[in-house]
C-alpha cells in the first residue's frame, strides 16, 4: 500500500495533476499558499504551465482563455480573491467552459483573517457573480478525499461544461493525513472538445467562445438551456456521506472540516446513549436533498453546524420544509466549534439534562 | 479583369455594424489583410473586447473569443500558454485597454507574452455614449466632461505607446493613424510587423491606432478625420517606439518609420 | 486505541517536525493518523503547536482540543495546555525550561530534561524528539523504532546527516520513559 503523508493544500495540486490538469493561473493569498508552491515546482517538471498573474481578476481570465483553448485548467484562491474572480466566473459559465476553482475559505467579511471559515457558502452555491447560474460545489473533508474530488471536479466540469468549485478551509489545507494514491488518476481519457478555439487548422466552421447574447429571446433560450443542464445535475450529481444515520433520531448536518468535528460529536453521543447521526453534504450544490427525504420520517430533529452565521442551514430548512425542527450552531469569523460545544447543543436539542 | 477591392479571406463578409465614417472598419480590414498575407488565418485565435468592437468575432474569419471588459490580454495569455504555436491577437478600445484593463495589458507586456495587441485610441468611450476615456484630450468635450476635460480634476491623456515602450517585454511598440491613405499604408505595415514579432517568438507587440468616433465627437466623417489629424496627432505622436533588437542586428524588418 | 497528542513550545524548537515524525511513524504502523498545525490566535507570539491523532479506527475529528497526551517544550505552553489534558491523560515536560510550580494534576506528569540531554548529544534542536522518545518509551503506543525509521521520510534529504543525532535523542528519551514506567509512577 503506497500511503504517503500529505498536506491538504498539496493534495489539491497532486489531485489536479493526476486528473490531467497541466495549467494553473493564480495570485498568492493565505491560507492556500502551499498549493501554488507545490504546482510552481511540479507543473514545469511535467510540461505544464504555472503562471502567477498580476491579480485574481487577471488569473480567472487566463483560466477563461486556457479553457477556451481546450485545456484542463484550474485556479485557486481564498475568500477575498474569489470575490474578485466573480465577474470572470460568470463569463466562464456564460461561455459554457469547464474549469476548476479552489476556495480555501478564510474568515471575513473584508480582509478578515486567515483562520478557517465557511462564510462563502452563499457565494459558492447561489451563483456568486452576476446572472442566473450555478457552480457545482464540492466540499471534501479529508486529505484523501481532496485527491478524489479533484478528479471528480475536472470530470464534472468537462461533462457539463460548467465551472466546478472545490471549497475547503485553512484546517483542511494545512492538515496532514495519509493518502493512498493507488488507483487515482492515470490514463483517463479526457473528452474531446470540438468547440475549443484552437485555430481552424482545416476545420470548416469557425469556433467562437462567447457569452454575449444581445437578443433577449435568444438569451432566454440560453438561460433555459443552462436551467436544463442544472436540472440534470440536480437529478444526477447529489452526493453526501451518511454517518450513523440508519437508526438516528438526532441528525447533525455539517460539511468540510466541521463535519469532522460533527463525527466526533456523533461518536461521543452514541457512547452516551443518544442516537445521533450525520448527513455530510459532499456536493454543496447540488444540495443533497435526497439524503433528507430519506430520513425525514425517522428522525426527531436536525442540528446544522457551520463556521458561519448560518448559510447552509437555509438549504437544510428548504429540504426539511417544516416537517422537523432545524436548529443551528455557528461559529463565524474564523472560530472552529469544538466537539464539546456541539455536543452540549445536541443534548439541549434532544432534551437531555446536562449534569453539573 | 483584376479585382481592385477584394474582401480578405480573414473577414467573414458580414456587414460591419459601425457608424458611418468610423475607422474601426478600416482597422479590421488591414488586420485581415495582414493575416492573409502572412498565411496564418487557420492558426489564429482573436480575442475581442467590450466596446464598439464587441462583435469583432462576427467579422474576423478565424476562431474568436469574446472577453470581459479589459481582460483580453489575460484571456489571450491563457490561450497562448496552452497553444504556444498558434497566433493570438487582442483587439481593444481605449476604455477597455487603458482604463479598466490597464493592469492586464501592462503585465502581459511585462511578461513578454507572445501575443499581438491592436489598440484603438479614439479618445472616448464609444459604445456607452461618448464618455471621457483616459485618452481624452484636455479641453475635449465628452458626455462626462461637458465643459471639456479639465486637467486639474481629471488629469491629462494617457500615452499608452510611450508608457509601454518602457517595458522590457514589449519588444514592438508603435503608434499609427488611419486618417488618410498614406497613414493607412503605414498602419498596415506596423500591424504586420506586430504579427511577425509574434511569429518570431520575440515578445509582446502592440500597435496603437488613432481612430475616429464621428458619432460621439459630433462631427461628420470627413471632419472627424481632420479633427484627428489636427488635434490628436500632436498629442499622440506617430512612430515606432520600440523594435526588437534582433531586427537591427540581422537587418530584418524594414525599420522604416511609420 | 485513540491517542490525541498535543506538542507545544516556541517556534524553532522543532515542534512541527516532531509532530510529523509521530504521524509518519504511526502511519507506517498501520494506524489512522492526522497532523494539524496550530491555528488562529495561537499562531501569534512565536509559539508553535501541533496536534497528532493516532487511532485504530478512522479518525472522526482531527482537531486536538482535549489531548490525551501533552508534550510541553516551554513554560507558556505548559501553563496553557496542561489544564486541557483529559482525565487519564499524561504529560511529559521539558524540565530544562519549565518550572511546574508544584502543580497537582490528577494524572501522571513526567519531567524530562530535554534541552540538557539534547545539548549533551551536541544539538539542542533535537530536544523535542527526546520528549517524543519518552512518550513512546512510556506508552508503547507505537515502537520507538518506528519513529527512528520515519526520520528518513520526515527529514529532507539535505538533513539526512542529522538522522543519527535524532535517533539518539529518541532512544535516550525512550530509556527515560521506560524507567518511569517501571517506577510505576
Ligand atoms: C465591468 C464593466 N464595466 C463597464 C462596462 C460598460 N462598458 C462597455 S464598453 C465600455 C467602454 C468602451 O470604450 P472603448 O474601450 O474606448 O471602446 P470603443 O467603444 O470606444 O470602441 C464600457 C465602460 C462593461 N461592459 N463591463
Ligand atoms: S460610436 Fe464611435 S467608435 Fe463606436 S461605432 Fe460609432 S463611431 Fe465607431
Amino acid at each position: 500500500m503506497a500511503r504517503v503523508l500529505m498536506k491538504g493544500n498539496e493534495a489539491f495540486g497532486e489531485g489536479a495533476i493526476r486528473a490531467g490538469c497541466r495549467y494553473f493561473f493564480g495570485y498568492p493569498i493565505t491560507p492556500q499558499s502551499e498549493l501554488p508552491h507545490f504546482l510552481a515546482k511540479r507543473l514545469p517538471e511535467i510540461g505544464g504551465v504555472y503562471l502567477q498573474a498580476e491579480s485574481e481578476v487577471s488569473a480567472i481570465n487566463m483560466v477563461y482563455g486556457a479553457a477556451a483553448a481546450g485545456a484542463r485548467v484550474m485556479t485557486s484562491s481564498s475568500s477575498p480573491g474569489i470575490s474578485l474572480m466573480q465577474e470572470g466566473i460568470s463569463y466562464i459559465v456564460g461561455a459554457q467552459l469547464p474549469c476548476v476553482i479552489i476556495n480555501v475559505m478564510r474568515g471575513g467579511p473584508g480582509l478578515g483573517n486567515i483562520a478557517p471559515a465557511q462564510g462563502d457558502y452563499f457565494q459558492a452555491t447561489k451563483g456568486g457573480g452576476h446572472g442566473d447560474y450555478k457552480l457545482i460545489v464540492l466540499a471534501p473533508a479529508s486529505v484523501q478525499e481532496i485527491i478524489t474530488h479533484m478528479q471528480l471536479a475536472f470530470d464534472l466540469a468537462d461533462k457539463y461544461r460548467n465551472p466546478v468549485m472545490v471549497v475547503g478551509d485553512g484546517i483542511l489545507g494545512q492538515m496532514m493525513e495519509p493518502v493512498d494514491l493507488e488507483g487515482t488518476g492515470g490514463e483517463m481519457a479526457e473528452p474531446s472538445k470540438p468547440w475549443a478555439t484552437t485555430g481552424m487548422r482545416g476545420r470548416k466552421e469557425r469556433n467562437i467562445v462567447n457569452s454575449l447574447c444581445i437578443v433577449p429571446e435568444e438569451n432566454e433560450k440560453n438561460n433555459l438551456q443552462l436551467a436544463a443542464k442544472y436540472g440534470e445535475i440536480q437529478r444526477s450529481e447529489q452526493r453526501w456521506e451518511e454517518y450513523g444515520l440508519d437508526d438516528a433520531e438526532w441528525v447533525l448536518v455539517a460539511f468540510g472540516t466541521v463535519a469532522r468535528v460533527a463525527k466526533g460529536v456523533v461518536d461521543k453521543a452514541r457512547k452516551e446513549g443518544i442516537a445521533a447521526g450525520l448527513i455530510r453534504p459532499i456536493t454543496l450544490w447540488p444540495f443533497p436533498e435526497k439524503a433528507f427525504n430519506k430520513v425525514i420520517d425517522q428522525v426527531k430533529g436536525f442540528l446544522t453546524v457551520e463556521m458561519s452565521l448560518g448559510q447552509m442551514v437555509e438549504d437544510v430548512r428548504l429540504c426539511v420544509q417544516g416537517r422537523q425542527p432545524v436548529r443551528f450552531l455557528g461559529r463565524p469569523g474564523g472560530m472552529v466549534p469544538s466537539v464539546r460545544e456541539v455536543y452540549e447543543e445536541l443534548k439541549k436539542m434532544a432534551g437531555v439534562k446536562t449534569c453539573g | 479583369m483584376a479585382k481592385i477591392f477584394q474582401r480578405p479571406a480573414a473577414l467573414t463578409g458580414k456587414a460591419f455594424h459601425y457608424c458611418p465614417g468610423c475607422t474601426h472598419g478600416i482597422v479590421h480590414r488591414i488586420i485581415a489583410q495582414c493575416i492573409d498575407e502572412l498565411g496564418i488565418r487557420e492558426d489564429t485565435i482573436g480575442v475581442c473586447p467590450v466596446g464598439c468592437s464587441v462583435f469583432a468575432y462576427e467579422y474576423f474569419n478565424c476562431d474568436m473569443i469574446e472577453a470581459a471588459h479589459g481582460r483580453a490580454p489575460a484571456v489571450a495569455t491563457g490561450v497562448k500558454r496552452v497553444l504556444p504555436d498558434r497566433v493570438v491577437f487582442t483587439y481593444q478600445g481605449d476604455g477597455d485597454l487603458a482604463a479598466i484593463g490597464t493592469a492586464e495589458v501592462v503585465h502581459a507586456a511585462a511578461r513578454g507574452e507572445k501575443i499581438t495587441t491592436i489598440f484603438i485610441n479614439n479618445a472616448v468611450f464609444g459604445m456607452t455614449g461618448g464618455q471621457m476615456a483616459p485618452t481624452t484630450l484636455v479641453g475635449q468635450k465628452t458626455t462626462t466632461t461637458p465643459k471639456g476635460r479639465d486637467r486639474e480634476t481629471t488629469g491629462s491623456p494617457l500615452r499608452v505607446a510611450e508608457l509601454l515602450s518602457t517595458v522590457e517585454g514589449a519588444v514592438y511598440v508603435a503608434r499609427v493613424s488611419v486618417h488618410n491613405p498614406a497613414s493607412v499604408i503605414r498602419a498596415k505595415k506596423a500591424i504586420k510587423k506586430a504579427f511577425e514579432v509574434q511569429l518570431q517568438g520575440l515578445g509582446f507587440a502592440i500597435v496603437e491606432v488613432l481612430s475616429t468616433c464621428p458619432t460621439n465627437w459630433g462631427l461628420s466623417p470627413v471632419e472627424a478625420l481632420e479633427w484627428l489629424e489636427k488635434n490628436m496627432v500632436p498629442i499622440f505622436p506617430l512612430g515606432e517606439f520600440r523594435k526588437p533588437a534582433e531586427w537591427d542586428k540581422n537587418g530584418t524588418g524594414e525599420g522604416a518609420s511609420c | 486505541m485513540l491517542e490525541e497528542v498535543l506538542i507545544a513550545g516556541f517556534g524553532g524548537q522543532g515542534i512541527m517536525s516532531t509532530g510529523q515524525l509521530l504521524a509518519y511513524a504511526g502511519m507506517q504502523e498501520q494506524k489512522h493518523v492526522a497532523w494539524i498545525p496550530s491555528y488562529g490566535p495561537e499562531m501569534r507570539g512565536g509559539t508553535a503547536n501541533c496536534g497528532i491523532t493516532l487511532s485504530d479506527t478512522p479518525i472522526s475529528s482531527p482537531l486536538v482540543t482535549e489531548p490525551t497526551c501533552l508534550l510541553a517544550m516551554n513554560q507558556p505552553s505548559f501553563e496553557k495546555y496542561a489544564p486541557m489534558v483529559v482525565p487519564g491523560g499524561i504529560i511529559f515536560y521539558n524540565s530544562s525550561l519549565i518550572n511546574t510550580g508544584g502543580i497537582s494534576v490528577p494524572y501522571p506528569i513526567f519531567a524530562i530534561p530535554a534541552n540538557a540531554i539534547a545539548e549533551e548529544l551536541g544539538n539542542v534542536r533535537v530536544a523535542c524528539n527526546v520528549l517524543l522518545g519518552a512518550y513512546l518509551g512510556y506508552s508503547k503506543v507505537i515502537p520507538v523504532d518506528a519513529a527512528v525509521r520515519a526520520l528518513e521520510k520526515v527529514l529532507p534529504p539535505h538533513r539526512h546527516k542529522l538522522i543519527p543525532v535524532n535517533q539518539k535523542a529518541l532512544e535516550k528519551g525512550a530509556a527515560l520513559g521506560r524507567e518511569y514506567r517501571k517506577g510505576g509512577a
